[in-house]
């Protein structure tokens, strides 16, 4: 797969884990392009914690109104229907079990489904911004990202970076496999025919259990 | 009733040493002009309470954007923030130079801590941060476990001076919210000692529908004209 491709290619089969009528909160970057792939009979509500209910995507601001942002702080705008609602009120709606499933990068996972993202001590320190609230908060955690980072496995036994959340990971999707956190590991149950299971083994730290089911990913 | 004042006046309500709030997410909902006579300022030592440190550049294609400047001037000494990635600045002074302190809450700890040092409560009970380096911070204050489960316990936080930014502001200070500008604005006008809202548009009284009110009157004690950077509908 081309390295262009990669993104795109997640996003795509991170879409099909929607339904329509979910209320879905998307992290900034690759979980962005998810929106683009929902089939047409798929509708889903957009979260923004800053403040959205039913959020609509615009290109720049010369579309929006400088009142209008994204939880990344981009243009934005709301749909139809939507409401505006102020940060007390929006992570209420997260922590309190209402939004449906939310989809965010990582830097590691591990195999309790721990999330580290938020923090590389001593060189990054961007900050959890919404992140720890919307991983105990939302009913469905799916983690989007890359493989490896150049390489390097970032699904490990145990995350080495500073925790966003502990055991609050549903599902990793990547350009190389689906994979389920469940009790007794990570299930892998989808694989991109691109790599073989022996590939995506070796490029991941932490042991992978293989589904009965396996079956490629589409 | 609150005192209409100039912005340089309500800006002379901040001291050295003080710890404002400042609404607004990444510079939306932010008293913009407010920020800019602060920064022309010479107050220092500031603790800042915002959700985030804003960036450099905005949608105004300034130099910096919002509390930005504040950042930039070396007039801000403690930053209590749930994201400060957008502005390289902060790494800078805190991690090379040493010379700003952050401490970073998640974004609905942050509400909450400032919807309780409003509403008069303790703290928050809040399963966010559990099992994370949160626990170490200097406002957890400890954990509990209730009904089996884990919560982590945050303090409430409160400042001398909020400065928040009203869409339509009336003559006893009531404000209504244009767009996604109420974020963190109506928890900041109920958890400091002054309160000085920057109005982009004061209406007569009896405009803004009682229903309509998102902050009410009795919070508000300072009104400045200003939101000229914000845009309007």
């Amino acid at each position: 797969m081309e390295r262009s491709e990669i993104k795109g290619f997640i996003a795509k089969r991170v879409a099909k884990e929607l339904h329509d009528g979910d209320v879905v909160n998307l992290g900034i970057g690759l979980p962005t392009l998810v929106p683009q792939y929902l089939p047409d009979d798929v509708h889903v509500v957009l979260q923004s914690e800053n403040g959205i209910v039913g959020t609509a995507a615009v290109d720049d601001w010369t579309h929006s109104p400088l009142h209008i942002v994204d939880a990344g702080g981009s243009p934005s705008a709301v749909d139809a229907g939507g409401a505006f609602i102020d940060s007390a009120t929006s992570f209420a709606m997260i922590r309190g079990g209402h939004v449906d499933a939310t989809i965010l990068g990582g830097l590691e996972v591990d195999e309790e489904g721990s999330l580290s993202n938020w923090i590389i001590p001593g060189k990054k320190m961007p900050g959890m911004g919404g992140a720890m609230d919307l991983l105990v908060g939302a009913k469905n955690v799916i983690i989007a990202m890359e493989h490896t980072a150049k390489g390097a496995p970032k699904i490990l036994k145990k995350c080495r970076l500073p925790y966003t959340a502990v055991k609050c990971v549903d599902k990793i999707i990547t350009e190389m496999a689906v994979i389920e956190v469940t009790e007794d590991g990570l299930l892998l149950t989808e694989y991109n025919p691109e790599f073989t299971v022996e590939q995506i083994q070796e490029a991941t730290e932490a042991k992978l259990i293989i589904s009965d089911g396996l079956k490629a990913m589409c | 009733m609150p005192t209409l004042v100039s912005l340089e006046e309500a800006a002379a309500l901040i001291h050295d040493g003080m710890t404002i709030m400042v609404g607004g997410f990444m510079g939306c909902g932010t008293p913009h002009d407010l920020i800019d006579v602060l920064a022309d300022s010479d107050v220092k030592d500031l603790t800042v309470i915002c959700n985030d440190a804003s960036m450099p550049g905005g949608p105004m294609k300034e130099e910096h954007y919002g509390v930005a400047k504040l950042v930039h001037n070396h007039q801000v000494k403690r930053f209590i923030a749930t994201h400060v990635g957008l502005n390289p600045e902060v790494a800078k002074q805190s991690m090379e130079d040493k010379t700003l302190e952050v401490i970073l809450v998640p974004q609905g700890s942050l509400a909450e801590m400032i919807r309780a040092g409003g509403a008069g409560l303790g703290g928050v009970l809040t399963p966010t941060g559990v099992g994370t380096i949160v626990e170490d911070s200097p406002l957890c204050l400890g954990k509990q476990t209730i009904h089996g489960k884990e919560y982590l316990m945050m303090d409430a936080i409160r400042a001398d001076v909020a400065i928040v930014a009203g869409s339509v502001v009336d003559p006893k200070g009531n404000i209504w919210y244009r767009g996604a500008t109420s974020n963190f604005n109506p928890l900041m006008a109920t958890a400091a000692d002054t309160v000085i809202v920057e109005a982009e548009e004061i209406v007569y009284l009896g405009y803004i529908r009682p229903e309509d009110v998102r902050t009410q009157s009795i919070y508000v004690d300072y009104v400045v004209r200003g939101g000229k950077k914000r845009g309007t509908v």
